[in-house]
Parts: C-alpha cells; sequence; structure tokens
C-alpha cells in the first residue's frame, strides 16, 4: 500500500475512533445529568432560600457542580473510554498527518484537506491539554463531534492526492504562517463550543422555556455561564494573538510572493474581517452592557466567519488564495 | 488597579478596578443586560454640545459600533467584483446587471476599500482612537510612577491568600518576600514592592486585635497597560505608514525575452502607476538584462505539468556600471537600489519574420504569446502593418503550443508546457489594421471587425502549423511567414518601490507585542502581613488580579514559600473556593 493510502486510511479510523468517542461523551454527560438532578434541586432551594433571585441562583448551582463525591466518580466509566478513545483518534491522525508529509515530501497542510485534517487534530490537541490542567470533559461530545463531522467532510469533499505544490508554495512561511492560522483556527474551535455553551446554559438558567425542558438537563454539568465565559476569553485571547500573526506573517508573504503585502484579495477581506470581528469581541467584554452574553455572539459570529474563510472564500471566490486543490 | 487613570465613557467596572474581590462582584452574572450606563443628554450650547459628541465618539460603545461596521463594510469587497484587482470582471458585471450595476457603482461597491463609507469608518475608528488613547496615555504614564496601594486591614475578602507559621522574624519575612517580588531583573522589577509596618492595635468591628505587624504591598502590570497603548498606538503608525507608502510608491511592469533588457525609466515600462508624491527623478537609473529563464514542472500523473520552479537568471547593470549576476524566483524577489523586482509571469515570444508579397521583409521580431492554461496553450497576434506599399496589411492570430499534439480531426493541442515538440498554429487576416489612426491598441490584441480572413476553396479559415525552422507562403499571395529555429522565453517583470515597507512592518510587529503583553502579562497586587505571637512568626498572604487570573493562587502560594523558615505543617493555602463563581473549576479533584 502506499503511503499516502495509508494516511487516509489512518484519517477514516481517527474518524470512527472520535465518533465513539462523542457518543461516550454523551453519555457520560447524560448519566451524570441524572445523577446531579437532586445535587441541583438542593442547591436551587438554597439559593432561593439565601436571596429569593434569580441572579443569585446560578452561581450557586455552579458551585455544586463538580462537587466532590467518589462515588460519581467511580461511575464514569463511560467518561473513561471516551477521553481514551479521544487519544487513540488523536495519536491516529498524528500519525496520517506526518505519513502525508512524507507521501507528499513537504509540510502537511497545504490544501484544504490537509488544512482540514490538522486543523482538526489542533483541536483535540487543545481540548486533551486544557483537559490536564482542569476537568473539561463536558466539552469532549462537542469538541469530538465537531472534528469527525470536519473529518468525514474532509475525506469526502476536500480530498486531493499527496503531491508537491506550485512555485508561489515553496517557502518557510508555509509552515509559518498556514501553521499558525491552523493553530488559530483549531483553537477558535474549542473557543466556539465553550461560548455556545455559555449561552445555552446562560439562557437555561435565565430560564428560558425551551431550555429548561428536561432534555437539556446536562447542561447542568457544564460550568457557569462566568466560568465558561473566562475559560473562552483565555483560548481567544491565544487564538487572537495567533491570528494576528497570521494576517501579518501573510502580508509579509504576500509582499515576497505576489508583489504586494496587501490588496484586498478575498481571503485577505475575510481574514482582516474576522480580526475585526474578534478585536469587537475583546472590546465588547470590556463595554459595559455589552460583556457575558452579548460578547459571546461575537465568538460564535467570529467562528462562523472563520468557517466561512475557509470553505466559501476558497470555494467561491476566485482570488489568488485559490490553492484548495479542488477544481 | 487604575483608579486613577483616565476611562474611556462605557468601559466595564471589572476592567478598571480590581474586582473579583469576593463579596459585591460575586454576583456579578454575564447578562446582555440594557446598558446601565446612563447617557447624559447634550448640555444646551454648541460647546456642550461639541464636548457631547467627543465623548461619544471616543466612548467604548461606538468603538466598538465602528469595528463591527468595519466588518460588515468589508465584505461587499470580497463579494463583488473590486476595480483595483480585476477590471474586466466589474465591466462583465455591470453588462450582466446593468440597473443594480449602476446604482453599486454609485456607490462605490466596486472600490469599497476606497469608497468614502467605507474611509469614513476607519477614519472615525482611529478619530476616536486618538482622543481615546491620548489621554489614556497620560494617565498611564502618571500611574506608572505610583506606589502600590496600602496593605488593606482585612485580608478575608480577597479571592487568594495563603498562611503560615516561621521561625524566622518578620523583618526577615519582609525582606525575603520583597526580594522575591521583586524578581531577579534589577533593572525591571516583576513587582513594585513598598515594605511597612503597622502599629498594634485593638479589636475594631469585625476586625480583631492584633500586634504590631510588618508589611508587604506589592503590585505589576504596569506593562499590560503600556502594552495596551503600544498596541493602539502601532495600529495609528501603522495607517499613517501605510498611506504615505501609498502616496509615495511605484509601480511598473515590463515584459521581456531572453537576451533582451530594460532600464529603470519611467518610458521603458510596459505600464506604470505612481502615487501622488513620486517624483521621476527618484528612479535610479539601473538597468537589467535577461540572460536565461528556466521553469520546471511536475511529470508525475498526480500532479501532471503543476508548476514546480521558475527560475529568471539576469544581469544588473547599476547607474556607476558595474554589473552582477542575480536569479528572481517566484517568492525571492531581487532587491535593487530600494525597490523590488518581482518574476510575475513568463511564456514564449516566438520569432516570426513575415515576407510581403513583394518578398521585402515587413515584419521581424519576437512575439510574446500570453499562456492561457496549465499547459501553456499561449495565444499572441501579430501585427504587420509595414508592408510595401500598395498592398494590403496583414494580421495573425495564433497559438503557440510548446508540446503540441495533432488530433485525428487535425486540430492541435498543447499537452505539456515545456518547448517539447512546438507548434505555431495562425489564421491569416488582411485589411486595414487600423494603426494609422492614432488610437491606442492593446497589443495582445487584433480587432478583425473590418479585416478580411483567409479561406480555403471550402470556406473554412485558413490554419498555418509551423514549427521552428519552418517557413510556408501566406495564402492570397501576402507573402511568407517564418518561425526560427530558437523558441525564446519571455518574463512578466513587476518592479515596486515603497519607501514605508520598514515602517509597516515595524508598526504591525509593535502591534504584536504590544498586543501580546496587554493579554498576557497579568495584573496582580500581593499583599503580605507577618506578626510574632507567643514567639511564633504568623504569615499571611492576600492577592487580587484585574479580571479573571488562573496565575493568581499559585503566585500568592509562591509567595508565602519564599518566606525563610517556613513551618511546612502550617503552611496553608486557604484560597477560597466559594468566593468567586469561577473559583470552583481551578483545582477540580475530578479530573480524569
Ligand atoms: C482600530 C481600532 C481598534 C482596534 C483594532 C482595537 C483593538 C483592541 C484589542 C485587540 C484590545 C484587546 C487588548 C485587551 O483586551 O487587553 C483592545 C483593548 C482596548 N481598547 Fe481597543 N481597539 C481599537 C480602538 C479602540 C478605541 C477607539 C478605543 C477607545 C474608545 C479603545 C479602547 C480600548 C481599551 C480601553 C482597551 C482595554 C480593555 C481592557 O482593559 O482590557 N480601542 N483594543
Amino acid at each position: 500500500m502506499e503511503i499516502a493510502e495509508l494516511s487516509d486510511l489512518l484519517v477514516w479510523a481517527a474518524a470512527t475512533a472520535l465518533a465513539v468517542a462523542m457518543i461516550a461523551f454523551a453519555v457520560d454527560l447524560g448519566r451524570r445529568t441524572d445523577e446531579r438532578v437532586g445535587a441541583r434541586a438542593t442547591a436551587e432551594a438554597r439559593a432561593t432560600v439565601g436571596a429569593g433571585s434569580s441572579d443569585t441562583s446560578a452561581p450557586a448551582a455552579e458551585a455544586s457542580g463538580p462537587g466532590p463525591d467518589g462515588a460519581v466518580e467511580a461511575r464514569r466509566r463511560a467518561a473513561g473510554i471516551a477521553m481514551s478513545t479521544t487519544w487513540l483518534g488523536t495519536a491516529m491522525l498524528l500519525v496520517a498527518i506526518v505519513l502525508r508529509g512524507l507521501a507528499a515530501g513537504r509540510t502537511p497542510w497545504a490544501n484544504m484537506y490537509e488544512f482540514t485534517m490538522v486543523g482538526s487534530f489542533i483541536a483535540l490537541v487543545v481540548f486533551l491539554v486544557l483537559n490536564l490542567r482542569r476537568d473539561v470533559r463536558f466539552l469532549g461530545a462537542f469538541v469530538t463531534g465537531l472534528v469527525t463531522l470536519f473529518l468525514v467532510l474532509g475525506l469526502n469533499a476536500f480530498h486531493v492526492a499527496a503531491t508537491g505544490v506550485q512555485p508561489a508554495l515553496q517557502n518557510y512561511w508555509l509552515v509559518l504562517h498556514v501553521g499558525v492560522a491552523i493553530t488559530a483556527t483549531g483553537i477558535f474551535t474549542v473557543s466556539f463550543v465553550v461560548s455556545a455553551l455559555q449561552l445555552l446554559r446562560d439562557s437555561r438558567d435565565a430560564g428560558s422555556p425551551f431550555l429548561t425542558r428536561p432534555g437539556f438537563r446536562w447542561l447542568d454539568r457544564t460550568p457557569g455561564p462566568t466560568a465558561l465565559e473566562s475559560m473562552s476569553f483565555r483560548l481567544n485571547a491565544v487564538g487572537f494573538v495567533l491570528w494576528t500573526f497570521t494576517l501579518i506573517g501573510g502580508a509579509i508573504w504576500a509582499e515576497d510572493a505576489w508583489g504586494r503585502y496587501w490588496g484586498w484579495d478575498p481571503k485577505e477581506v475575510w481574514t482582516f474581517v474576522i480580526w475585526v470581528v474578534y478585536a469587537a469581541y475583546l472590546h465588547a467584554r470590556t463595554t459595559r452592557g455589552w460583556s457575558g452574553r452579548r460578547a459571546a455572539w461575537f465568538v460564535v459570529v467570529g467562528y462562523a466567519c472563520v468557517l466561512f474563510n475557509f470553505t466559501g472564500v476558497n470555494l467561491i471566490f476566485n482570488g489568488k488564495h485559490s490553492y484548495s486543490g479542488i477544481s | 488597579m487604575s483608579e486613577r487613570s483616565y476611562r474611556p465613557e462605557g468601559i466595564a467596572d471589572e476592567f478598571t478596578q480590581g474586582t473579583r474581590g469576593g463579596e459585591s462582584e460575586a454576583g456579578a452574572t454575564p447578562s446582555g443586560g440594557p446598558s446601565s450606563a446612563t447617557r447624559q443628554a447634550p448640555r444646551t450650547g454648541w460647546r456642550g454640545m461639541l464636548r457631547w459628541t467627543w465623548r461619544q465618539l471616543t466612548s467604548m460603545r461606538v468603538a466598538l459600533l465602528l469595528l463591527m461596521l468595519l466588518a460588515v463594510a468589508a465584505v461587499p469587497g470580497s463579494i463583488l467584483p473590486q476595480r483595483s484587482q480585476d477590471p474586466a470582471a466589474v465591466v462583465e458585471y455591470l453588462g450582466e446587471n446593468p440597473a443594480t450595476g449602476e446604482w453599486l457603482d454609485r456607490f462605490g461597491f466596486f472600490e469599497v476599500f476606497s469608497s468614502p463609507w467605507f474611509s469614513a469608518i476607519y477614519l472615525l475608528l482611529f478619530v476616536s482612537l486618538v482622543g481615546c488613547i491620548v489621554p489614556r496615555t497620560v494617565a498611564h504614564a502618571r500611574a506608572v510612577r505610583n506606589r502600590p496601594p496600602r496593605t488593606p486591614a482585612r485580608f478575608e475578602r480577597f479571592p487568594a491568600r495563603a498562611t503560615g507559621t516561621t521561625s524566622a522574624t518578620p523583618r526577615e519575612v519582609t525582606d525575603a518576600v520583597a526580594e522575591h517580588l521583586r524578581g531577579r531583573m534589577r533593572w525591571l522589577p516583576t513587582f513594585r514592592v513598598d515594605a511597612g509596618s503597622e502599629e498594634a492595635r485593638g479589636a475594631r468591628g469585625k476586625i480583631p486585635a492584633r500586634p504590631a505587624a510588618a508589611t508587604v504591598a506589592a503590585e505589576r502590570g504596569y506593562l499590560r497597560e503600556t502594552g495596551n497603548l503600544l498596541f493602539h498606538l502601532a495600529l495609528l503608525g501603522l495607517i499613517v505608514a501605510v498611506g504615505v507608502g501609498q502616496l509615495l510608491h511605484y509601480r511598473g511592469q515590463a515584459i521581456i525575452t531572453e537576451g533582451r533588457g530594460f532600464a529603470n525609466a519611467v518610458v521603458d515600462y510596459d505600464t506604470f502607476e505612481s502615487g501622488s508624491w513620486f517624483q521621476p527623478e527618484s528612479l535610479v537609473p539601473f538597468s537589467m538584462t535577461l540572460d536565461s529563464f528556466t521553469s520546471e514542472f511536475a511529470t508525475d500523473t498526480v500532479a501532471f505539468a503543476q508548476s514546480r520552479d521558475f527560475t529568471a537568471d539576469v544581469t544588473v547593470t547599476e547607474p556607476d556600471g558595474s554589473s552582477s549576476a542575480e536569479t528572481i524566483k517566484v517568492n525571492h524577489p531581487l532587491v535593487i537600489d530600494g525597490s523590488k523586482v518581482y518574476l510575475q509571469g513568463n511564456g514564449y515570444a516566438p520569432d516570426i519574420t513575415v515576407h510581403d508579397g513583394e518578398g521585402a521583409v515587413a515584419f521581424a521580431g519576437r512575439v510574446p504569446f500570453l499562456p492561457e492554461d496549465q499547459v501553456y496553450t499561449s495565444r499572441g497576434v501579430v501585427k504587420v502593418p509595414d508592408v510595401s506599399p500598395g498592398l494590403e496589411q496583414v494580421g495573425l492570430i495564433g497559438y503557440f503550443l510548446p508540446t503540441a499534439v495533432i488530433e485525428p480531426d487535425g486540430s492541435a493541442r498543447s499537452v505539456f508546457p515545456l518547448p517539447e515538440d512546438p507548434l505555431l498554429v495562425l489564421e491569416v487576416y488582411r485589411g486595414d489594421l487600423g494603426l494609422d489612426d492614432g488610437v491606442p491598441q492593446n497589443v495582445y490584441r487584433l480587432d478583425t471587425a473590418n479585416l478580411t480572413p483567409s479561406v480555403d476553396a471550402d470556406g473554412e479559415r485558413v490554419k498555418l502549423l509551423l514549427e521552428p525552422g519552418d517557413t510556408v507562403d501566406l495564402p492570397d499571395g501576402l507573402g511568407t511567414v517564418s518561425l526560427a529555429e530558437e523558441v525564446p522565453r519571455f518574463v512578466a517583470l513587476d518592479l515596486r518601490h515603497d519607501p514605508s515597507l520598514a515602517w509597516v512592518l515595524a508598526f504591525s510587529l509593535a502591534a504584536l507585542v504590544g498586543l501580546t503583553g496587554s493579554l498576557f502579562l497579568p495584573r496582580r497586587r500581593v499583599w503580605v502581613r507577618s506578626w510574632t505571637h507567643d514567639g511564633v512568626t504568623h504569615v499571611e498572604v492576600a492577592g487580587l488580579a484585574r479580571g479573571d487570573d488562573v496565575g493568581l493562587q499559585p503566585q500568592v502560594d509562591r509567595t508565602l514559600a519564599a518566606v525563610p523558615g517556613l513551618d511546612a505543617d502550617h503552611a496553608d493555602a486557604d484560597g477560597d473556593p466559594d468566593v468567586g463563581p469561577d473559583a470552583a473549576p481551578t483545582h477540580n479533584p475530578e479530573r480524569g
């Protein structure tokens, strides 16, 4: 078998492992929910007695969230399976990326398929590394779910054979500019999940009729909106700095490759739009009346722009960045 | 932490004061509720009005609004064709959508990034930025000299705390802790530290009695605001540098063939464009010759005929007469006297000679044929106006095929970009080429409207096929055309000079550095109090950060650990997880 084919097979295997992980994470989230219902009821009772305002019930419920009881811990088998399959899937993806690089004889991130592969890998790594520092397994179902989706989409829609690249791409900036852009995208993927959860959780806490249904009880397993917001911010801060570097690095590269550092090419326009949206997010966080929920919406919009920049701009617009290899 | 610093209108309180202090903020839930800021109505009189407008313009809310507008306004620039990039696409769009196109054009939608509305947004944003950044810089310059705030009486309300006991004296504790907090770099202390002392005092309200104590008050994070200011100022610098570059730059394009050259003078370029402050004297008069051009293409089946390398070998002659051999590649422009020369395109320029019906040489020269696809199917025209008196002018249109195959139906196509089996296919026209009217013509196009094509007996267009070295007769007794043995290559060079480049880069990097500092440098205060009771020295440490800061408790713990002779059993980090709503997930006992 050719190395390139082996790489593709490994991506399929990784997608399968991650699909299993997603199911296991979901099971874990669902089970723990049942065990938590009691806890939440008491917490709410306490909060109501304490202040009587819905405002204070949120932190109270939060504080009781990751409570220290070993009984529950012992029963989190599904979470264990989920974590091991996630590690497995991530490792297989890594090997697939390395093999792809060997098959093509260059840095393995030069077209859409490879970008999808590496970006997914980064998102998984961000999740796994975060989880080493604190328990973020509640993110697992969403991160592995998104990544599975991306990988299957990549294999089916973006796949191209492994080969060399045209002269404009033969440059160390391919490693730096594109590598950093992919890393930022991976981080934005996770921060998007966190902010989306923040919005859902916040609505549930605020008594949204839809989200207070029993089907959304798993939301009580997540940290409260404030904790989610600060987690998302920390990720976005890193992502934003990397994105700023992507922008500057891209301009330096364009200066050498295309003879101008900035030309409002569609890809440049969207990279700029994304940058401005995340800058607006950072401002919104610090603007009275805009922090919290509204700021979180910027993350959602920003991530939508990131996805569009990757898919729409590559496939619809005819710019200088038409390197997808898909014709 | 910047109680005395300038606060833009509308900035949320958490970001100007150290909070998460416990009590009151504990319930700070993120809700996008209506703005609590009371918008002052404009005061009467034009000065009041002016001041009110200025306050609004430099407020966080307006900055946010302008940022959002900027993002939205940029989008049409990616959807609609833009004149600056692809004027032909704009013409095509206008042809297809005459009604909407006209309106879009009227509002500058085909030149979004130089349209009045786009410019207005970013100019307002930058006015707002100046209005915001200048007072902040002044306030920060003052704040940089501030001493850390006094040690508070009670530590219980702080989110991060640690206590311990030691055999060292309070004095020794203070010295050791102060040294630890300042850090190793004398010239750039991590913390600004003040050591002090407190008198013994009796119980007061909820505060219990305490013996005389030594205190340390420390603060770090001045660089965070410095970074933020640097970032915003660098953005201002960036836009100024880009603007100046626009005014001073020039750019010229020239097509040259192997063995030929050009001089750096406005007249020598095929196209030339410059900013309004450009002076033609600023062109350094060097000259350049293209010695050879080579290209490589993939031959594997997967990426067959994809380009792999382009190299132009040139000789540059400086005004002082010295010359040097250089190479230009894609991604590796040649820098000469502060200008950059880029390899933007390449192709074949077949050497064609036309003899007219009387046998005189009517045309001889290299004609660049522009590649139209990956296998260099290249299109070009030969205009032959200089025929002997009384003869009709001749125009040739055709394709150059570097590696040609002839299909069974007689048509020819190219299968590979390198000249392995070149073929020139020409159609012949005769009549008035219209070159004497004085109307400028595109050298790559032949207007055939008033010309007569040559046809064969079946009424089909005559197609002449020439391999290198061939000479064939033109139909209708128009003469002959020959293709030379050698097929020279041509390169399209793009020369650009922009004196602001270094500034643009410097400001971008300054912005990146400032941003990194402003996002990741922690802003913290740490206080330490130590006193002796029953022969044991008690130490308590408290920490406060601006915004959320996962590193606060570790910082407090490290500070306590710096106490000499610390009694291990009593060292106890009691950062209370119940204090802030966020505290819990930081140390999680459940992680897997
Ligand atoms: C070109 C327009 C602007 C851009 C791209 C921009 C970008 C940014 C970014 C990325 C940050 C994040 C740094 C951080 O969170 O610490 C920031 C912070 C900040 N910006 Fe801007 N900004 C712009 C204009 C303005 C204007 C007009 C104002 C004044 C009204 C302003 C006031 C601030 C303030 C006060 C902060 C600090 C918030 C904090 O304490 O964290 N900015 N800006």
